[in-house]
């Protein structure tokens, strides 16, 4: 009995000693990689080097372009940490006007009400652009169609669930060579509220209000459909069934079948160009600040992609402390320059802002700086 | 009167030695039923460890295991989940450290002392508490400690503080169960050598529960380790290192894995090398089996702490 | 000896010093004192969550106000999801419904199970194979909800999709089964199912433990007395534990009502119906897998509506809870326990 017990403690002590030698080695032998390569490349800021950590956060839709951004700017500042917490929009704007997140991302632009909010947090102006610019594609599920012409008539009434199997004669009439099956079409939606769907929505109520007549909301308006959370529950969702139709930033969508849109009388597909065109001929909501370029969308310009989702950056005008000041200028800075802009597209599909209105924002970010 | 008895005997004999069908056959039914519990279950499970394991050991590698994703984006298949791993520990860490000794002495206190308003109190709550949705939980530890740290504080231990709201009543309610089945034999033969209460507590109560109360405890860890709302609300996430709780954003493995599911499919440029489209799916199965590596590894610890105090009894 | 230790007499926490040094010496008096500290530290542990736990609480209740006093115009202005004229009691009725059918159901499918392996690792496998079986179970405790929640997604819908074609095909007579299967298995059906492996390794787990502590003598005089296996489990094993197991049902069905990430990722969620058609698409929501939902987007009032919708579901647990604690009460005296 005596040995046994002594036996085991050994075997305790031991195995305890193993623990910690591996808890050890672990904490030991972690690191960031060392992907900065050049990371000598600080040329662009051209003035001091930057240090420090900067924490935001908001949309989730600008979270794969944000990580390229992070990644970016922390390999031409080593010492620079950015964190950007994938909240949600709302929740990024309650901590943007509580003032717990100095820069956030969000899919919708600041209300008048929050604007204030905002404005006396920051003690300043706030700073708020389209940063984001992403083509949300309708994505369907239909074996050996990639692509179909489609009508924003076709598209609300399949959404609304008034047409109901794929060899419509709505859908047909658009697409004479497409080999259209009999299947049900099943329509999937986002269950969560999120700005892709809100976009969505808004372009159907403004291009065909007669047929959508929902309210626009984050939501989605029609009871009874099948849904999924998030992009990427949306896009398994349509992938794993037949017949399956949805709409999602089309980064994501990987090999499913897209619809050409149609607008003024042509059949548009999505690409980041035709996307970011909206913006450039959409014009400015008035009554605002100068800083703060918030967008009504023009849904019905020929050669566009008219459904698009606009995700704003937002920031104060001022800060109280300098580093927090210097960061989030020297941010949003590399996110409007050439490499940033480049970076966006590659990594997440995000259109690049016209030459015109990037060297405004950029006007608008400069002037960030610290209070008194 | 002698044969009387000489009948019940024998009749007794008779009905145990004799087969009575229905008894064999219930008893055989239930056995059946009993193993086939067994088979149904373990099917679901496997299929889902194997899921697991299929999915993600080709994504496990030294180096997964030994960087952070800091400056990793797109399809980039560098980078690992280092810093994932020590969040988890720390934060889970903590968060148990926290809750074991209160929910332990808790369960002491209700099992051993409690009686009166404060003990109904305090079960009341307790139940009531299983219930708190994990992410309230989460926001109520920003609301608190917004209070004292400003608007901005995301920290380690806030994560922690909220896995303990979480993880206490669940302490409480299983080790509750455990001390109540220790025999009150024991504890009278222990006052009857004059061992004071405390001393019968620990030496009699808990060793010779303290098996139960293992497995009590790491359900408990159990429940808090997979946890992922409160902590995005309260810890933030992070794709650099941070080993300190109090200070800076954390990122745990749960979070890591939600995040990268959610990201889904890279965008890859057709000449681009060394980029692949389902990085962040691969990415997310990889750890979901590091964190269960951990959790067994956990269990083996818990496992080794329960045999080396349990009484040597069988 | 001193008596006054022992749990016959707890009602004497502060005996005066005086007393106290006119006893008997040194160990005798250390001990006494240290026992009544150790006393002070439980009891001060459990003021501590007592006082934790009711700041949640209050903390709840203060951020679901302002939407419990609200109006109804004020509500559907503020949230997207309540249509025009919908109360709060109208909007949060059929989550409460769907997350007492998604837990009901999985603690009918889990406890059986449960209850069987629990059985089958104390007292029928062959005792090596348990203590592997047992730690097995331990560690799928501790599988994260997320993981879970991709697993049914990916894995099970896919497969049990036919079955439950074949369940309305065949069985739709039946309230549970009737209406349209729905075409993806994203259905109340398979979150059930989800939820009953999930909660499967907490029952068991604590009903094994349970099992494991039956007297031994009374099992043994069970066997003495002729009984088969299966009536010495029945007359000993299952009485003893009955109490452990509606406990471990218990923890069980908590982790399943407030089970967030996997009803999230796999529900088609459908609102503002009470609907017991499992095996159709968007007819139920969970309270926590929606609070997760729209928490992201709430701002303002919408929180507040979030918040009172999170108070609903403790209401929920707390009735649950003191259900089975009453249970628990009026067995006990046939427990054996004491």
């Amino acid at each position: 009995m005596e040995r046994h017990v002594k036996l085991s403690r050994f075997t305790r002590a031991g195995s305890v000693a193993m623990v910690g030698a591996l808890a050890l080695t672990l904490a030991a032998c972690g690191s960031d990689p060392n992907t900065g390569g050049d990371s000598t490349a600080e040329a662009t800021e051209g003035g001091t080097e930057l240090s420090g950590t900067l924490s935001g956060g908001g949309a989730s839709s600008q979270e794969s372009a944000m990580e390229a951004w992070r990644a970016g700017f922390q390999s031409q500042h080593p010492d620079v940490t950015v964190n950007y917490d994938p909240t949600g929009s709302g929740t990024g704007r309650e901590n943007f006007i509580s003032g717990a997140f100095p820069f956030i991302g969000s899919d919708a632009a600041l209300d008048d009400e929050e604007m204030a909010a905002a404005e006396e947090t920051c003690g300043s102006d706030v700073i708020e652009y389209p940063g984001y610019i992403s083509p949300v594609a309708v994505a369907f599920n239909l074996e050996g169609i990639d692509s179909l012409n489609m009508t924003p008539e076709t598209i609300a009434s399949i959404f609304k669930g008034d047409i109901t199997t794929w060899d419509d004669e709505a859908i047909a009439a658009d697409n004479p060579d497409a080999d259209l099956p009999d299947t049900d079409i099943t329509v999937v939606h986002r269950s969560d509220p999120s700005g892709t769907t809100e976009n969505f929505v808004e372009y159907l109520s403004t291009v065909v209000p007669d047929v959508w007549d929902f309210e626009v909301e984050d939501v989605w308006p029609v009871e009874g459909q099948e849904s999924a959370q998030g992009t990427s529950g949306v896009v398994t969702t349509i992938t794993s069934g037949e017949g399956t139709i949805g709409y999602a930033d089309a980064s994501q969508i990987g090999d499913l079948g897209t619809a050409a849109v149609g607008v003024g009388g042509e059949f548009v597909p999505y690409s980041p160009e035709a996307a970011a065109a909206v913006v450039a001929e959409s014009p400015r909501v008035e009554g605002t600040a100068d800083t703060v370029w918030a967008y009504d969308l023009a849904r019905d310009i020929p050669g566009t992609y008219p459904i698009v989702l606009v995700s704003y950056h937002i920031a104060c005008a001022t800060y109280e402390d300098e580093e927090t000041a210097e960061l989030v200028k020297g941010l949003y800075s590399y996110i409007l320059s050439d490499e940033g802009q480049a970076q966006g597209t590659d990594a997440a599909g995000s259109a690049p802002v016209s030459e015109e209105l990037r060297s405004e924002f950029l006007t608008a970010v400069e002037t960030i700086s610290a209070a008194g | 009167m002698s044969t009387d008895t000489m009948d019940t005997t024998e009749r007794t004999r008779a009905l145990l030695t004799s087969s009575e069908p229905r008894r064999k056959a219930v008893d055989r039914l239930m056995t059946v039923l009993i193993w086939a519990a067994f088979v149904v279950a373990m099917i679901p499970l496997v299929s889902l460890l194997w899921t697991v394991l299929v999915n993600g050991a080709g994504r496990v590698s030294l180096d997964f295991l030994t960087y952070s994703m800091r400056g990793i984006f797109g399809g980039d298949p560098s980078g690992g989940i280092y810093h994932a791993i020590m969040g988890t520990l720390i934060i889970t860490g903590w968060a148990a450290l926290i809750s074991v000794p209160v929910g332990l002495l808790t369960a002491i206190y209700l099992v051993e002392y409690g009686r009166g308003a404060l003990a109904r109190s305090v079960t009341f709550f307790v139940d009531v508490m299983t219930g708190i949705p994990s992410i309230v939980a989460g926001l109520f530890v920003v609301a608190l400690m917004t209070i004292f740290l400003g608007p901005g504080a995301r920290f380690g231990i806030m994560g922690a503080i909220a896995l303990s709201v979480l993880m206490i009543p669940v302490v409480v309610r299983s080790c509750e169960e455990m001390l109540k089945l220790v025999p009150n034999e024991l504890r009278e033969a222990s006052y009857a050598l004059g061992v004071p209460k405390w001393l019968t507590i620990i030496r009699v109560v808990l060793r010779t529960s303290v098996a139960g109360l293992t497995t009590g405890i790491l359900l408990a860890v159990a429940r808090v380790i997979g946890e992922t709302a409160p902590l995005l609300v309260a810890v933030g996430v992070t794709d650099s290192i941070n080993l300190n709780a109090f200070e800076g954003r954390m990122t745990t493995l749960p979070v890591f894995i939600y995040r990268q599911y959610s990201q889904g499919m890279a965008t890859c440029r057709e000449d681009q090398l060394n980029c692949v489209v389902d990085i962040s799916y691969q990415n997310a199965w990889g750890a979901a089996l590091v964190l269960i590596i951990v959790v067994m590894l956990l269990n083996i610890a818990g496992r080794l702490v329960n045999r080396w105090f349990a009484p040597k009894l069988r | 000896m001193t008596t006054t230790d022992s749990p016959q007499l707890p009602a004497t926490p502060k005996g005066p010093p005086s007393r106290a040094t006119a006893r008997r010496r040194r160990s005798g008096d250390t001990e006494r004192g240290f026992s009544r500290v150790f006393r002070w530290i439980a009891t001060g542990a459990g003021a501590l969550i007592l006082a934790t736990l009711a700041a949640v609480a209050l903390f709840l209740l203060l951020r679901a106000w302002p939407a419990i006093t609200a109006s109804e115009e004020e509500l559907s202005s503020a949230v997207g999801r309540y249509p025009e004229g919908t109360s709060l009691l109208e909007f949060i009725g059929p989550l409460i419904f769907g997350t007492l059918l998604a837990a009901v159901l999985a603690l009918a499918l889990a406890t059986p199970v449960a209850m069987g392996i629990g059985l089958f690792i104390s007292h029928y496998a062959p005792r090596r194979l348990a203590q592997v079986l047992g730690y097995l179970v331990d560690l799928l405790a501790a599988i994260p909800s997320v993981v879970y929640g991709l697993w049914g997604f990916l894995v099970l819908a896919p497969v049990v999709k036919p079955v439950w074609f074949w369940l309305g095909d065949n069985f739709g007579w039946f309230p549970l089964f009737a209406g349209d299967v729905s075409a993806t298995g994203k259905v109340l059906a398979t979150v059930s199912v989800v939820l009953a492996v999930m909660i499967l390794p907490i029952i068991t787990a604590v009903s094994r433990e349970v099992f494991l502590q039956t007297p031994k003598l009374h099992e043994e005089a069970a066997l003495a007395l002729g009984a088969t296996r299966w009536e010495m489990v029945r007359t000993a094993v299952l009485p003893f534990g009955r109490s452990g197991v509606i406990s471990a049902a218990m923890l069980g069905l908590g982790r399943a009502l407030g089970e967030t990430m996997a009803v999230l990722m796999i529900i088609s969620p459908g609102f503002l119906v009470y609907s017991l058609q499992i095996l159709a698409g968007a007819q139920h929501q969970t309270i926590a897998a929606y609070i997760a939902l729209d928490f992201a987007e709430a701002t303002g009032l919408a929180v507040n509506a979030l918040i009172a919708t999170g108070l609903a579901l403790f209401l929920i647990t707390m009735a649950v809870n003191m259900i089975a604690r009453a249970i628990v009460a009026r067995r006990k005296e046939f427990s054996g326990a004491n």
